[in-house]
């Protein structure tokens, strides 16, 4: 605070851009979640993110001293915007939850950084007064433990749902998390009780705990199914959003303290939405219930009978109302165009076609709509699931396109089942279903779709892109 | 408790800060829908970039070689946060606009 005798427009004038980036940042969330208003709200906030680094760079000064190393840092910041840039302008829209996943590690990673240099730097006077018992070197620690495992977990769940990374399903591992979450907060109390001149003496032990916040944040991700990993990003960016907020408290840096809580308590509340639409509580992701351990009564009985292309696409040519169903296969083929293709070459017909939309559908809400948006599918034609149930009863057929959960009937009927309790599209109560699929391989909460086996149900194997695309054929051949 | 009181004492405007933050997080999207959940996870992700101010101000005041080190890394990793962020939110978006 003495400061400002001394450097009065500077600290001032950075005083006042965090104020404003703070307000820029919470105008843009809150215009974020509105439809009509959420790109602007996303510029709004990227530019008083822009105001406060530039002030950063031009006024800010600590002890005195401005900021140094400016062409370094101006390189640093143009080699992270290029390769920003260049990520996520190519990666196809199918891989954008990942990408959300893999951004969110590095602001996790940049905070434990930030801790890792700041921590052999607390000020001797502070610890000469109040021991290592001090608001400083909790900041420094929480920052490090959080960032890290947002970091660490954050790779993994983009492993995951890139494809590289599996689920790893022990029992035990619910333990070994316990344990491990206990060891770190045994770090946190062991370093700040430690009676020390200098936090540079403890040192090394900074680096153990991130090595063990490292394995925390890899194990705390590893048993949880791939359908739970929007869920899972949305903590950890919670996690990064407190991470950032740790540095806002030890440089007593308002907009990122601002910045970082808002991110912290909105994503955690967005947490919560995403499992509410999922009909589940949060403890019940992070424990990992979901898919594989759990045994369902009911066993697959009767069997699953297939359709040709020609019949489907007779079937569907003289139907009056046709939903369909989209599920992460056709994002997985690209299918949205030709699928679009589709609906407007029946409508032709005078078929009416509507596009049942789960809240989960895809790997992330939401994740549907944006990829039927991407094929100029209009607006109108999506409808959500909790809407078209009561319609399903005279629809003449359903199809579902690489969808699996979400239409699947255990949901209801069976207790036993993981997903029980679930809102689910309730596909089997239209006239007639064809189900496109690529093999009797089960969903991503690997439990048995009595749908398939139902009688109503017709089944088209094949990649989603080249069944609809020889159904497009047929459709326009008739 | 006379630690703790200290503490509140010596940190209450941050405290303060916190908690009203934490109330407004809530309040600023409550009631979002569904379709904007990945959007908006996307934006707010943008956002916890602000910890680019942290790693600009290390960088700032970084020594030795180690820490410039460090500080660069940090500092390239926050851009990508922020940039990255911001950019892969407005690619979902642009992709609503078009369905009106």
């Amino acid at each position: 605070m003495n400061d400002i005798s001394q450097f009065p427009y500077g600290i001032s004038i950075l005083e006042i851009t965090y104020i404003l980036a703070s307000v820029f940042f919470i105008f843009g969330l809150k215009m974020l979640s509105h439809p009509l208003t959420a790109r602007r709200g996303n510029i709004i906030a990227a530019f008083g993110m822009g105001l406060a680094i530039i002030a950063t760079i031009l006024f800010h000064k600590r002890d005195g001293e401005p900021i140094g190393n400016i062409p370094y840092i101006l390189v640093a910041i143009i080699i992270g915007t290029v390769i920003g840039l260049v990520i996520a302008k190519r990666v196809k829209m199918t891989a954008m939850p990942q990408l959300v996943s893999f951004f969110n590690g590095m602001g996790g990673a940049a905070a434990a950084l930030i801790s890792m240099m700041e921590f052999p730097h607390v000020s001797p006077d502070l610890i000469a007064k109040s021991g290592m018992a001090n608001g400083h070197v909790l900041a420094i620690l929480l920052g490090l433990m959080i960032g890290t495992i947002s970091w660490a977990g954050s790779m993994i769940a983009f492993g995951k749902l890139d494809g590289w990374i599996g689920d790893l399903r022990v029992k035990a591992l619910k333990y070994v998390n316990l344990t491990i979450f206990a060891v770190l907060i045994g770090f946190i109390v062991f370093i700040m009780t430690r009676n020390v001149q200098a936090s540079a003496e403890l040192t090394p032990l900074i680096y153990i705990m991130f090595a063990v916040a490292v394995i925390y944040g890899v194990l705390f991700v590893m048993p949880i199914g791939g359908a739970d990993m929007p869920v899972v990003i949305s903590l950890l960016n919670s996690f990064t959003g407190v991470a950032a907020a740790m540095g806002g408290f030890l440089y007593n840096n308002q907009a990122m303290l601002t910045g970082g809580i808002l991110v912290g308590s909105a994503g955690t509340i967005l947490t919560i939405l995403m499992c509410r639409a999922m009909n589940r509580s949060l403890l019940n992701v992070i424990v990992g219930v979901f898919g594989g351990g759990g045994q369902t009564n009911i066993s697959a009985t009767g069997s699953v009978k297939e359709i040709t292309v020609f019949d489907a696409a007779v079937l569907l040519s003289y139907s009056k109302k046709v939903v369909i169903v989209p599920g992460y296969g056709l994002a997985v083929a690209q299918a949205q165009h030709i699928c679009h293709e589709l609906d407007k070459l029946l409508e032709e017909k005078g078929v009416e076609v509507k596009y049942a939309i789960h809240p989960v559908a895809g790997r992330m809400p939401g994740h549907m709509n944006v990829l039927l948006a991407e094929a100029d599918v209009p607006y109108e034609q999506l409808i959500e699931s909790d809407e078209i149930n009561p319609d399903l009863t005279n629809t003449d057929v359903l199809v579902v396109i690489g969808a699996n959960d979400v239409v699947n009937p255990a949901a209801e009927d069976d207790p036993s089942s993981p997903i029980y309790g679930m809102p689910i599209i309730k596909a089997r109560d239209a006239k007639n279903v064809i189900v496109m699929k690529r093999g009797m391989g089960k969903g991503y909460a690997a439990i048995e779709n009595m749908l398939f086996y139902n009688d109503k149900t017709r089944m088209l194997f094949g990649d989603a892109k080249t069944t609809l695309q020889n159904l497009v054929n047929e459709v326009k051949s008739l | 408790m006379e630690n703790i009181l200290g503490f509140f004492l010596q940190h209450r405007e941050a405290i303060f800060l916190v908690i009203l933050s934490i109330f407004l997080g809530i309040e600023v999207i409550s009631h979002v829908p569904a379709i904007l959940h990945t959007p908006l996870m996307s934006g707010a992700n943008a956002i916890h970039g602000v910890v680019i101010i942290g790693a600009i101000i290390v960088m700032g005041h970084a020594e030795t070689t180690g820490a410039m080190i460090l500080g660069f890394l940090a500092v390239v990793l926050g851009t990508l946060n922020v940039i990255g962020g911001f950019v892969v939110t407005d690619r979902m978006l642009e992709m609503f606009k078009k369905k009106k």
